[in-house]
């Protein structure tokens, strides 16, 4: 009786294996399948079969950070010859590089976006999570008056729909000036995430025994002085895993950047949509800004992977 | 705010004393969220009761609670609030389903199983506008790789106006089931062994031990996750906004953000914009409930 349940236990395990096999590939199959895409020519990504086996290259990077034109009569041989490896790619595509006055590629706005997403996810990550770090420590360890209605307003902060609290921000802003600019779109950030990072920074400074620094204080340290000697480097774990949810929630943020930016200060998540249907549909470079756009986010993910539940679960549940 | 300070508290004879330090730490933060969230929405409370433009110079006359009639009575924000309680059931039944399914596939011995977890939780974290818009690659109708995978011919999932929401809310799933999953895992996990060994010993079938040992002891944690998701999903905008711009899909933020931002009827689109809120925080509080619960444990 015993051998055959664990025969049949072995079988069950073993299809279950496979069936978490075949699944973890199907959830895959829509990044590989953008992955690769930026790396097709332009006539593969759109071809019907869908076509699987292709040579990679990668004109759609080249493209994706380049203005271009149609070429309108092929190129003279000796101008191929003198164009450097990276202008040849887009020149063999039927297409040549914009070029201003003094002869100098001209850039795409890709890159601009995609430092501004940097400068505004980053900013905003230092602001909320030191924010979020002391105002943990002043739940953790002293006595707040209505500190559960207070961490519930908290909150509550982050769970506001963003459009809802976007139609007043914006007519505040444009009455102070702050649209489309990174310091307005800074601020919200912050805003949005040092709830977050109240929360999670509360559970992580929760488990970091208060005899430390009482041991500090008796030795002599003031309050302070313990706070950033013993309590910071004990929190340093936490603190990090709460500045990367912080920089991902702030990095793949769409309907403020969208509501509150368009130019100056607009980040990559509205920018990268607003080219579909721009003229020709180069789906190889869309899929070329996607990819460079989640390579930071996939990095953090798996640097994450044993935090996720915990920031998941604003900090409530720690296994 | 008050403090209970032991009065042989050293720090409070060296240094700042702890109530300085408490309220250094504390009062900053809050103040900041009430001044850009909490302020910011009495701002529209007030312009819920005007006709105001914010695209035309002319001053806001108050009109009392015409908005909030006015919208109540609107077919087509009715029509937005149902497609998105549809929306809500599909994509979070669909999220509990696979996530949890997962979950029991996943809560065994599996070679590489961190790795496995891993890769199946990058979805979740990847920009949903972005997910929305590689999807659109997947669903074209004419060359995307689903029509050509399942032999579809040329559906057009999201262009047809009884495709276009389940189309987003399959992709919701594919993004949003790896999060039922984790906090499932985590649940399954933490179910004691001894209680399966009791339930073996007491030959009680497979089935029956789900039902009356597992699931009663993973409930609170997967209440936790479908709470949240419920919340989640009834604000979604991003992803539905870029995969279509079918009527008969449109969520109740894409409704908000086009009386908002296309018509410029500030007005009633604050009025529209508190019925979401209090909506919200109703979910909300529910969610904190369960979550401070979950924390007790």
């Amino acid at each position: 009786m015993a051998v055959v349940s664990t025969r049949s236990g072995r079988l069950g395990n073993r299809i279950a294996i496979a069936v978490v096999i075949v699944v973890t590939l199907i959830f895959l199959s829509p990044i590989y399948w953008i992955t690769t895409t930026a790396f097709k020519p332009l006539v593969q990504a759109t071809s019907v079969p869908p076509s699987v086996l292709f040579e990679p290259q990668i004109t759609p990077f080249v493209k994706l950070f380049t203005k271009r034109a149609q070429l309108t009569a092929p190129v003279a041989p000796e101008v191929y010859e003198a164009a450097p490896w990276w202008e040849r790619l887009v020149l063999d595509g039927g297409e040549r590089l914009a070029r201003d006055g003094k002869g100098e590629v001209v850039f795409s706005a890709y890159p601009d976006r995609f430092i501004n997403s940097l400068i505004v996810a980053i900013t905003s990550t230092i602001l909320a999570v030191s924010m979020g770090t002391i105002t943990a420590y002043g739940f953790s360890r002293f006595r707040v008056k209505g500190e559960a209605d207070l961490l519930f307003f908290i909150l509550s902060t982050r769970m506001l729909p963003p459009i809802v609290v976007a139609i007043p921000m914006f007519l505040m802003y444009r009455a102070v000036g702050l649209n489309d600019t990174h310091v307005g779109l800074i601020i919200l950030y912050t805003a949005f995430n040092v709830s977050f990072a109240v929360w999670l920074m509360k559970g992580f400074m929760d488990e970091i025994p208060k005899e430390y620094e009482e041991a500090a204080l008796v030795d002599g340290y003031t309050r302070m002085q313990a706070f950033f000697k013993i309590v910071l480097p004990e929190a340093a774990t936490g603190i990090a895993a709460t500045a990367v949810f912080c920089f991902i929630t702030a990095w793949n943020e769409y309907a403020f950047a969208l509501i509150l930016t368009n130019r100056r200060a607009q980040t990559a998540p509205p920018f990268i949509p607003s080219q579909v249907g721009t003229g020709l549909q180069d789906w190889t470079v869309i899929a070329a800004g996607t990819v460079l756009f989640l390579i930071p986010v996939a990095i953090f993910t798996f640097l994450l992977r044993n935090h996720l539940l915990r920031g998941m679960s604003f900090g409530a549940i720690r296994k | 705010m008050m403090t209970t300070l032991s009065p042989t508290s050293r720090a409070a004879t060296r240094g700042w004393s702890d109530i300085t330090i408490r309220n250094l730490f504390v009062i900053p933060t809050v103040a900041f969220l009430i001044i850009f969230n909490v302020f910011p929405l009495l701002y529209s409370l007030g312009f819920s009761f005007t006709d105001f433009r914010a695209s035309s110079k002319d001053a806001a006359n108050f009109v009392g609670l015409q908005n909030y009639a006015d919208i109540l009575a609107d077919p087509v924000i009715w029509r937005s609030f149902a497609t998105t309680l549809w929306y809500v059931i599909v994509s979070v039944s669909g999220q509990f389903v696979v996530g949890f399914g997962l979950a029991l596939l996943l809560n065994r011995p599996i070679p590489g199983k961190g790795l496995l977890t891993t890769l199946l939780l990058l979805p979740m974290m990847l920009s949903p506008v972005v997910v929305g818009l590689f999807w659109k690659l997947i669903y074209d109708p004419s060359w995307g790789i689903l029509n050509y995978a399942l032999g579809l011919g040329k559906t057009a999932w999201l262009t047809d106006a009884n495709l276009a929401l389940y189309a987003v809310a399959i992709t919701d799933i594919w993004m949003w089931s790896p999060f039922v999953m984790l906090l499932s895992l985590a649940g399954l996990s933490a179910v004691p062994k001894h209680l399966y060994e009791a339930a073996s010993i007491d030959r009680a079938s497979k089935l029956y031990t789900f039902f009356r040992v597992t699931l009663p002891l993973v409930a609170p944690i997967l209440l936790i996750a479908v709470i949240f998701r419920t919340m989640e999903a009834f604000k979604t905008f991003d992803i539905a906004f870029v995969m279509t711009g079918q009527p008969q899909a449109e969520l109740i933020s894409s409704r908000l953000y086009k009386m908002a931002f296309a018509q410029w009827q500030t007005g009633p689109a604050s009025a529209l914009a508190y019925i979401v809120l209090i909506m919200v925080l109703c979910i909300t509080n529910i969610y904190v409930k369960y979550l401070n619960k979950a924390k007790e444990r």
